[in-house]
């Protein structure tokens, strides 16, 4: 083991990291699960073009690699005059892909709440708007935390891939000195090391937003 | 009552009629639950609506307060909005209903995610903009005339089933309704939590508040109710004073359904 090498490339890797991997991974998720929150509502909207349209766009997402997604934004749009430089591309591909993951958990999530609450949003005045908003998709939430958790923790890990679009982030940081000084193992090990504590962390993270939003249940 | 308790928003003298359903029917498929059926209920009156489950006597009780739309009809408050249920019922229509009614459901409803004091005042602040200080004035009177105040800051869970229907009833009466509508509020309570929920709904019957009530619950009906309405197969076969109802039914099949419930097995 280069203990040196390690030592020395690691707040590069680090500083990838912190640069790249996470703001990719945070506005991808955010962006994402917004446009995932809209394309639920489609497909419990009753509305068969809705639901037909985010059908489609989810079995399209699902059905084909985040890696051919990813190309298709970067290097495909361009041969059709759509140039979009890299870390938009990124985040691009990346939202698109977890919409489509993350409007199956909320569907489900929505659905899991009792018909009762609707009624009882319904009763005291709410509209369906405000009783959603206010009644079921805090409960909804609760119940989607694990599975959501489980798409951020994916997508932590799959922004990976954005290297290869030239976005610097943590894994090209790696590659870029590993061909440097051919020592491919450590890099890529410290590389894997670095995103593990990221994903304990964000692990950790899940944890205590599940423990208070279990406040209200019993235990 | 002091004038500042929420007190049923009285416009009109009591007796003068306040709601009237009229022509009430609904299919599910070819399981027709309502034939045909009509309702009037008067300014501080309590109906109770009896009869075997099946019967359709919730599936009225919830068209009055638009959680289902019926196939035709009409429910009409006096002075108020009259929604016929013949064409389409847009979703404003339905919440004027809402507007002059509330209910109380069987499963209580409350929202696990708010403590008792937010459940109550939701509806008041949310949907009516009453000023939030005013709101948690009124819900804790309310609360501490069902003998819940010091619970008010906890969830619904930390609640026994007698409890959560009493907060139900508060949520209910916050909203300041003319007609309170309860479905079958002691049903899914154990036996020895029943008598705390009816009392309350007692005193509410006393105060003058109109209620529709559908219950198993035939000796609390006969001493609560003004009038009792017993249905079967989605229509009413009988209906009148408590007394002749329950002691001296005329029909056959109202005879059956009293003898049923006072004599099980």
């Amino acid at each position: 083991m280069d203990w040196e090498l390690f030592r020395s490339s690691f707040w590069p890797l680090l500083r990838g990291g912190l640069t790249g991997t996470i703001p990719l991974t945070l506005v991808s998720f955010v962006v994402g699960l917004t446009l995932a929150l809209v394309l639920a509502l489609m497909r419990i909207s009753g509305k068969r073009l809705l639901s037909g349209i985010a059908r489609v766009y989810i079995s399209l997402v699902r059905g084909t690699p985040l890696l051919v997604q990813l190309f298709v934004v970067f290097y495909g749009l361009p041969s059709i005059g759509v140039v979009i430089p890299p870390w938009p591309s990124a985040v691009i591909a990346f939202s698109l892909n977890v919409a489509g993951y993350a409007a199956e958990i909320l569907r489900a999530a929505i659905l899991s709440v009792p018909k009762g609450q609707w009624e009882a949003g319904h009763t005291i005045g709410m509209s369906h708007r405000r009783t959603l908003r206010r009644i079921i998709l805090p409960q909804a939430a609760r119940v989607s935390v694990p599975p959501l958790s489980n798409t951020f923790i994916s997508l932590v890990k799959d922004t990976s891939l954005a290297s290869l679009i030239l976005v610097t982030e943590l894994f090209r940081e790696a590659e870029q000195i590993a061909a440097f000084s051919q020592e491919f193992m450590l890099l890529y090990l410290e590389a894997a090391l670095i995103y593990w504590v990221f994903c304990f962390v964000l692990a950790a993270g899940q944890g205590a937003i599940e423990k208070r939003l279990d406040r209200y249940v019993i235990h | 009552m002091s004038s500042t308790d929420p007190a049923p928003a009285r416009t009109q003298t009591p007796g003068e009629v306040l709601l009237s359903a009229t022509g009430l029917q609904k299919s599910f498929g070819a399981n027709t639950v309502l034939r045909s059926i009509d309702l009037t209920v008067c300014r501080g009156e309590v109906v109770a609506l009896v009869g075997p489950s099946g019967s359709g006597k919730t599936t009225v009780l919830r068209s009055l307060n638009g959680l289902e739309v019926p196939d035709g009809g009409t429910v009409a408050f006096a002075g108020g909005p009259s929604v016929n249920f013949g064409g389409a019922v847009s979703g404003r229509e339905l919440s004027a209903l809402r507007d002059h009614s509330a209910m109380v459901f069987q499963q209580y409803n409350l929202f696990p995610h708010r403590t008792v004091l937010e459940n109550v005042i939701e509806g008041p602040v949310q949907v009516q903009k009453r000023r939030r200080a005013e709101a948690v004035q009124d819900a804790e009177k309310l609360l501490d005339r069902v003998g819940l105040l010091a619970k008010k800051d906890q969830y619904p869970f930390e609640l026994s089933g007698g409890q959560q229907q009493r907060v139900g009833i508060v949520r209910a009466l916050a909203l300041r309704p003319d007609l309170l509508l309860f479905d079958e509020p002691t049903s899914a309570l154990d036996p020895e939590l029943v008598g705390e929920v009816l009392k309350v709904i007692k005193d509410l019957a006393e105060e003058d508040w109109t209620m529709v009530i559908v219950t198993h619950e035939l000796a609390f009906a006969r001493e609560v109710a003004d009038e009792v309405v017993f249905m079967d197969g989605g229509v009413v076969v009988e209906r009148g004073h408590p007394e002749q109802v329950l002691r001296n039914p005329e029909h056959e099949r109202t005879r059956r359904f009293v003898q049923r419930l006072l004599h099980p097995f």
